[in-house]
């Protein structure tokens, strides 16, 4: 598009060259009757009753790697907060910050990326902005999300003892599928990267009784549960050997001194239901997309005097905490 | 043959004196704590954490030195993630670095080639931390820059060597009745060292591998050589450690170190128990100022030092948990991925 093959600050002056961008790369790939209005803001019908609403930043490098990129990742993260929370995802904005030198091939293949979640999610973006900023050709995106609630608001102090802990899939891939490209490491570990929508809406069809949801994302299913027992006044006891892992994955964390348990996820949910539905759930999540690997990790009990224990795989008891500090690959 | 249920239930059950054990790696720390050991063996059986995190007993007038570097705008530099947020006496590298400090985190000492190569008008410090399981990546780094001629990295080392470390502990912490060395280690160095402190001191050493059950077996293999008044060396991880090590690693370590008496935090200085570069390569190393050497102060407080000797657990230092955390860590054992307090404090032991 264009004559310039790279992001300048005149990209993010408001004239002409803003209106090019905008025109023939957002709104062609964005483009609904909402966004074309080309307004200051997009006016949206909006059922009654409740409304979910989220925001989030992406700010990932590489912006491209194995099963995805920050485009897809962009929307997708967000959708998921919206369906975790019981709502049907509707509408986005994105705003862009991108650092001049950025390749504008680079950045039409992120955009068409997203536009290809939303059209595949009928999902619609209806607003968006640009700016530019100095740098090295960087670029960060943040989206908010809006969504329907047709239900009860899922929360989480509806978990309570006798539940099942069900996570739809295996811990760790998107953390160290980035994490191996920004170590130069070659291995096949791909993103897990999705929107989990079609898992949800069969629960849901089928009438599971959802008592909470989450989407495992930064700090891991460690950190999660936590806020979940706390939220809840409950203890969550995991079985290790229950908590699926893949292989590439499991091997890259021992070298690393990585705990699959604290690394981020970018298309997994773990779903409490009660444990007479259980099986059931997890046969639901297991034949939808992304499930395949689901399993019933764990379940709830009384309030002990910690929040999540795990009983490992040679039969020790550990003690879960939330994520502390930052995770830094260590030094041997 | 005895398998791993008779032998969990003969340490849950073990009711014979008391018995210490210290794990000297950090990785075997972490092992430990992540599959839940402790809750295995009989409160008569007691494990403490050793110096085997080499941040952990890196004085923190080191860290001092690299944020003068850092901050002087001469050089960048680089270093392990581990290292940034370890407390100097004052402050840490990710301080340095937030207040326009040049600071680049490598994962592996061959990133320093292409970062050369890339800035070639900047002069770069490597932080060059680690044991003998890191000592010949840094070697290999050397080959390197000395084939291609790159001379803006210069190395500042602060490199140890287990043995003379483990020497000082079986001396000064005679209550110590066994050790699960390190296997990393052990597989760059061999089984002699052992076999010459199991012989020195009468103290039964197992070797192994990072497994839980690998663990289960060294503890059992040790009660039961203490029980016995046995001391010997016992290898579980002939997978990875042969007898005579990696000849191959210790020959490039040789090439371009040489044995040095070097600072261990919490300890002091041990003789012959690190590695610095050989004259021939001066070029390519920043020592360590003379005059700096006297200086070991420590943080107000921290008791890392008794940590990391297995002398005290992390929870009887009045730091730990309160104003220690892995957030705000105020010694090294709170900060790295294998120092024992972290560990501790993460895992809720």
């Amino acid at each position: 598009m264009g004559e310039s093959q790279k992001i300048t600050m005149a990209h993010g002056s408001g004239g002409s060259a803003t209106r090019m961008l905008v025109e023939e790369l957002f709104q062609k790939n964005f483009g609904n009757d909402a966004l074309d209005k080309m307004e200051d803001a997009a006016v949206i019908d909006v059922p009654s009753g409740k409304i979910a609403y989220t925001t989030d930043s992406f700010v990932v490098t590489p912006i491209f790697f194995q099963g995805g990129d920050i485009g897809k990742l962009s929307v997708c993260g967000t959708l998921n907060d919206l369906l975790v929370m019981g709502a049907t995802p509707k509408y986005l904005t994105a705003g862009f910050i991108l650092e001049e030198g950025m390749d504008m091939k680079d950045l039409e293949e992120i955009v068409k990326s997203m536009a290809a979640i939303a059209r595949d999610t009928n999902i619609k973006i209806v607003a968006g902005d640009t700016k530019v900023i100095e740098g090295k050709g960087g670029i960060y995106i943040n989206t908010s999300g809006l969504g329907f609630i047709n239900q009860k608001p899922l929360h989480t102090s509806n978990v309570k003892p006798g539940d099942a802990v069900i996570l739809s899939g295996t811990l760790g891939n998107h953390h160290a599928c980035i994490l191996s490209q920004r170590m130069n490491i070659e291995n096949t570990i791909s993103s897990d990267c999705a929107y989990l929508g079609e898992m949800v809406q069969n629960l849901i069809k089928e009438e599971i009784e959802i008592k909470t949801m989450r989407d495992v994302t930064r700090g891991g299913l460690a950190t999660v549960l936590n806020e979940i027992a706390d939220g809840s006044n409950t203890t969550i006891g995991l079985l290790e050997e229950n908590i699926p892992v893949d292989p590439e994955v499991k091997s890259f964390c021992d070298i690393l001194g990585l705990d699959p348990l604290y690394m981020a996820n970018e298309g997994k949910l773990v779903c409490f239901v009660p444990q007479e539905d259980a099986q059931k759930a997890l046969n639901i999540i297991k034949n939808s997309n992304y499930g395949e690997k689901a399993a019933i990790v764990g379940e709830v009990i009384k309030r002990e005097d910690v929040a999540v224990t795990v009983t490992t795989r040679i039969g020790g008891k550990r003690i879960l905490k939330a994520l502390q500090g930052e995770g830094l690959p260590r030094i041997c | 043959m005895i398998n791993i249920e008779e032998i969990k239930r003969f340490l849950i059950e073990y009711t014979g004196p008391k018995i210490k054990l210290m794990e000297v790696c950090g990785t075997h720390t972490g092992s430990i704590v992540k599959n839940g050991i402790r809750s295995l063996l009989s409160p008569s059986i007691k494990l403490v954490s050793g110096p085997g995190c080499p941040v952990c007993v890196t004085p923190s007038n080191y860290i001092d030195l690299l944020m003068k570097y850092a901050e002087s705008k001469k050089y960048a530099i680089l270093t392990f993630g581990d290292l940034i947020r370890v407390p100097g006496t004052k402050a840490s590298l990710s301080e340095a670095k937030a207040s326009g400090g040049s600071v680049e985190i490598i994962y592996s000492p061959m990133d320093a080639v292409e970062i050369a190569l890339n800035n070639s008008e900047k002069n770069y410090v490597l932080a060059a931390v680690g044991f003998e399981t890191t000592i010949p990546a840094y070697a290999l780094l050397l080959d390197k820059l000395t084939e291609m001629e790159i001379t803006n990295v210069k190395l500042f080392t602060s490199l140890k060597t287990i043995g003379p470390a483990l020497d000082w502990l079986c001396k000064s912490e005679p209550d110590i009745d066994g050790f699960i060395a390190p296997g990393h280690v052990a597989s760059v160095t061999g089984t002699s060292v052992y076999n010459y402190l199991a012989n020195k001191y009468h103290k039964p050493f197992c070797i192994a591998g990072f497994s839980a059950e690998h663990i289960l077996v060294a503890i059992y293999d040790l009660v039961v050589q203490t029980s016995n008044a046995r001391h010997e060396v016992h290898n579980l991880y002939r997978s990875i450690v042969s007898d005579k090590g990696n000849p191959k690693a210790m020959k490039i370590i040789e090439k371009y170190f040489e044995p040095s008496s070097v600072y261990w935090r919490g300890i002091g200085v041990i003789d012959h128990s690190g590695y610095v570069l050989r004259k021939a390569y001066m070029d390519y190393t920043i020592e360590f100022p003379s005059e700096e050497k006297a200086i070991l102060k420590e943080s107000n407080g921290c008791r890392c030092g008794e940590v990391i000797i297995g002398r005290i657990e992390p929870k009887e230092c009045p730091l730990f948990g309160k104003v220690c955390t892995p957030v705000n860590p105020i010694g090294p054992c709170m900060v790295s991925h294998e120092g024992t307090c972290g560990i501790h404090y993460n895992m809720h032991e």
